[in-house]
Order: C-alpha cells, then sequence, then structure tokens
C-alpha cells in the first residue's frame, strides 16, 4: 500500500476582505462577494514566501508521520512564485527540517498544479520501490495586479504531504493528468503580475481540463461520484469548484468540507492540496476521496485516496487547517496590504 | 557580501542546534568550543523546543535601514524549555496586546535581504500562542 504518511498545512495569519479591495478600486462589493463566492483571503507576513510557508507546513506533515526526516529521499516544491529565479527552495527546506543531504530536490512549476505535481513525483518515487519516503509539497504567495479581478483571489497558504509505503493514513488508488497547450493565464519572464484571457478561462480551460481528468479517473477506477464521501478540486474561487462538481455529478456536501476558498482565496499551487488536508482532518477509516487540481497552461492531476485506520490518530498532532483558518486572524487595510504585498514604489 | 556567515549559522538559525557539554550539562546557544561553566571541550548537539516563554521586550518604532518597511515591530528575549534565552523579533501581533510572560512558538522566517539582488537570509522568530 503507497500512500500519504503525513500531511500538514500552514495558512498565514493575515486577511484582507473583498469588500475592502472592492471598495478600493470602486467595484460594487456585494456583486464580487457573491459573484465570486469570495469574502477574504490570506496575506503573507512581510517575512513569509513560499519558501516559509513550505516549511511550516513540511514541519506539520513531520509531526503528523513521526518518521525520522533522514529517510526522505525526495523533496520537491510546487509553486509559482519561488523566491529565487535561479536556487531551489528545497535546499532551504531540507537544511530547515534536516533532511539529507542525501536527498534529490527539485522546484516545480505548472501554475496552479505545481503542487500536485510535486505530489505525483513523489508518490511515483515511492511505488516504484526506489525510495522509502518522499515528500511532495504545494504553496504560493500569489499576486494579482492592483484593481485586476485576480486581486480578489490571489492569497498565499501551502500544504505538505509524506508519501511513503508503512503505516499510510491515505492509500491513493489511482491517478491520471490530463494536459494541452491552453494560453488561458501566464505571466512572461520579468512581468511582475500574470495575464489571463477573462472568461477564456473558464470552459476551454478550468472545466475541460478538471472534468478530463475526473472522468478518466472514474473511468479507471469503475467508481461513481456517489461512491466517495468527499471531492476537492482546484479553487479559484467559490462558484468554479462548486460547478465543476455539479457538471461530474458530485453534490455541494461533498465539496464543502475542503472547499476553503471562500475565506482563504486561491493559493494557487496550495489550493487543492489545502482542502485535501481540511478533509484528512475529519475523514474516517474507508472513506473515499476524490481529487482533481487544475494549473492553468494547462492540466489537471487527479487523485483517488481510501482513507485508513491510522488517519484516525494523526488528525491532533499539528494544527487541523480549519483551526488555522479561522482563528488568529489579523485583517489589514488596502494601504497596509499594499505595503505588504510591495506593491508601492519606494525609494531605492 | 553575507553568504559565508549566514551560511555558517544554519544549524543555529534553521534547527535551533545548541551545545550540551558532556562533562557539566550546561547547554551553550549558539555553542561554544568552551563551555563556560566548567571550561570542557566536549559538546553534544541539542536540538531545541522551539516553545518558550516572553521574558521582556521593547517596540522597535524607528527601525535600521533593512527594518525600515517593517515598524513597529516587536523585539524580545524568549526563555525556551531547556532554559536557554534568545532575542528574536516578535510577529503577526497586535503590538498592544503583548505581555511579559506569554507562551510564544519559534517559527521559520526570513529574516532579511541582502540588497535587492543578494541572498534571501531565514531562520527563527516568534509568534504568541
Amino acid at each position: 500500500m503507497v500512500g500519504i504518511v503525513g500531511y500538514g498545512a500552514y495558512v498565514p495569519r493575515y486577511r484582507i476582505k473583498a469588500e475592502v479591495i472592492a471598495k478600493q478600486w470602486g467595484a460594487d462589493p456585494e456583486a464580487i462577494t457573491r459573484g465570486l463566492q469570495l469574502y477574504e483571503k490570506t496575506v503573507p507576513g512581510q517575512d513569509e514566501d513560499t519558501i516559509t510557508i513550505s516549511v511550516e507546513a513540511a514541519r506539520n506533515a513531520l509531526r503528523r508521520a513521526q518518521i525520522n526526516p533522514k529517510e526522505i529521499g525526495a523533496v520537491y516544491i510546487g509553486s509559482e512564485s519561488h523566491p529565487y529565479a535561479v536556487k531551489p527552495s528545497a535546499t532551504i527546506l531540507i537544511d530547515a527540517l534536516g533532511i539529507g543531504p542525501d536527498v534529490h530536490v527539485a522546484s516545480y512549476e505548472f501554475a496552479c498544479k505545481a503542487g500536485t505535481e510535486a505530489m505525483y513525483v513523489a508518490y511515483s518515487h515511492v511505488k516504484s520501490g526506489e525510495m522509502k519516503y518522499a515528500l511532495g509539497i504545494g504553496a504560493d504567495t500569489s499576486q494579482g495586479a492592483p484593481g485586476d479581478a485576480l486581486e480578489y483571489s490571489a492569497s498565499a497558504g501551502g500544504a505538505a504531504f509524506i508519501m511513503g509505503s508503512e503505516h499510510v493514513i491515505a492509500e491513493i488508488l489511482f491517478t491520471h493528468s490530463y494536459t494541452s497547450d491552453t494560453p488561458d493565464f501566464w505571466r512572461r519572464e520579468g512581468e511582475g503580475y500574470p495575464r489571463h484571457g477573462g472568461r477564456f478561462t473558464g470552459d476551454p480551460a478550468y472545466f475541460k481540463h478538471i472534468m478530463g481528468a475526473a472522468t478518466a479517473l472514474l473511468e479507471k477506477s469503475k467508481l461513481a461520484p456517489k461512491d466517495f464521501k468527499y471531492a476537492v478540486f482546484h479553487m479559484p474561487n467559490g462558484k468554479f469548484p462548486m460547478e465543476v462538481g455539479k457538471r461530474l455529478g458530485f453534490t455541494k456536501e461533498q465539496i464543502e468540507t475542503g472547499w476553503l476558498v471562500p475565506w482563504m482565496g486561491n493559493t494557487y499551487s496550495g489550493s487543492s492540496p489545502t482542502g485535501l488536508t481540511a478533509i484528512l482532518d475529519v475523514a474516517m477509516p474507508g472513506d473515499l476521496i476524490f481529487m482533481v487540481s487544475f494549473g492553468s497552461g494547462a492540466g489537471s492531476d487527479g487523485f483517488i485516496y481510501r482513507v485508513t485506520d491510522e488517519d484516525l490518530h494523526v488528525h491532533d498532532r499539528a494544527p487541523r487547517t480549519r483551526q488555522m483558518l479561522d482563528n488568529n486572524k489579523i485583517h489589514l487595510n488596502y494601504g497596509e496590504y499594499a505595503k505588504f504585498r510591495r506593491k508601492i514604489k519606494l525609494n531605492e | 557580501m553575507i553568504t559565508a556567515r549566514y551560511h555558517r549559522e544554519i544549524p543555529q538559525r534553521y534547527r535551533l542546534e545548541a551545545g550540551k557539554c558532556s562533562k557539566c550539562g550546561r547547554i551553550s546557544f549558539p555553542p561554544r568550543r568552551i563551555c563556560p561553566s566548567c571550561k570542557g571541550r566536549v559538546f553534544e548537539t541539542l536540538r531545541l523546543e522551539d516553545e518558550g516563554t516572553l521574558l521582556a521586550f521593547t517596540v522597535i518604532r524607528a527601525g535600521s535601514e533593512k527594518f525600515s518597511q517593517q515598524t513597529p515591530y516587536a523585539v524580545g528575549i524568549v526563555e525556551l524549555k531547556e532554559g536557554v534565552r534568545l532575542t528574536t523579533q516578535i510577529i503577526d501581533a497586535d503590538l498592544g496586546t503583548l505581555e511579559v510572560g506569554q507562551r510564544v512558538k519559534l517559527v521559520f522566517r526570513k529574516v532579511q535581504e541582502d540588497g535587492k539582488a543578494g541572498i534571501l537570509c531565514y531562520g527563527y522568530k516568534a509568534i504568541t500562542i
């Protein structure tokens, strides 16, 4: 049996409400919150980035797995906001966690699905017998251009998953990836903010790829949506994951547990992975979980998990995701947010 | 360039590695070559717990150039479970609510940037729990 042996999330304490952003740009706050189903989003502290978020999430995963970090043979961090253009984020993480130096590390990029890429490769290493444990992380501190629709959603957070074959808490039963050249969202080298194709990001991109991966996964597994206790999809806003779930035949009740986006925003590479951690926090033995990510450009990674008896023992070894999301919030005004996100041009 | 010094301090800044004197048991953080208590020269590496108590703090309102964008911010002395005391920034807190005796936890954060193009330096800071 191969799957997740430890998981952890990290949610920054700072928040900004969607209505504060809307008022700044003269937009109708109610139209934003109703249309996108976004109420507030996380904001990274001035000293937080993809590396610090990954370290804290991975520390929580280690607390749950209770393994010797030296036995982890690979560490992959998926993000579109790696702090260095040239220097892998995971080199810093392994030294913080006491992993390595006999370890393979890499930084992955694939817009919002870089996290599930990291998880997929980590899982494959263990499944092939190449190593005992491998760590896959999805984390981001993404930026939306001031006044752009993305500014309401681009947030910060991440999740880490240790894959292994002993004391597995969620066995990975099936995977499937679906990819095509679809220019729905991109950022050219040297540009500060991403660009997107507006409504083109919907049907030809998000919906096509998630449904492609999900349909293949259901066919491969010979399972139906009703067989699953939970489902989590990439969450660029509140509306899309509910809509794609409905098109596939999943109910609101199956999606709600991992549907963090109304109060967290879109954590990009950390989006469906943090949703999965919120599900694992409350899952019971035997529960089936359906997960499909989406990354612009574009592609989707799908996973089917079966929760084991081991999961019950690890819930409280580290903070639960909803607990981090609901507590210790510090709300910012737009000026503070602009300062935190370095949107203000200063003298050198 | 601060690269060499930063690299040398990684075990302490990332993993809170202290030196425990094999002769008298005194814990030194950062580690020393000679024990201040018994002059012993043999140490074992001890990884400190990441929770402790805030013993004292002050609020910086006029920061140095590298920290001027973070003002106002708090710097305090934290005593960890093993009795080791260290100086660190207290972050993610309403500064008006900080109190001596509060429980704190050390977390991994960016401590400074070596200019616009230099390395990023990481280490511990404290949050209230």
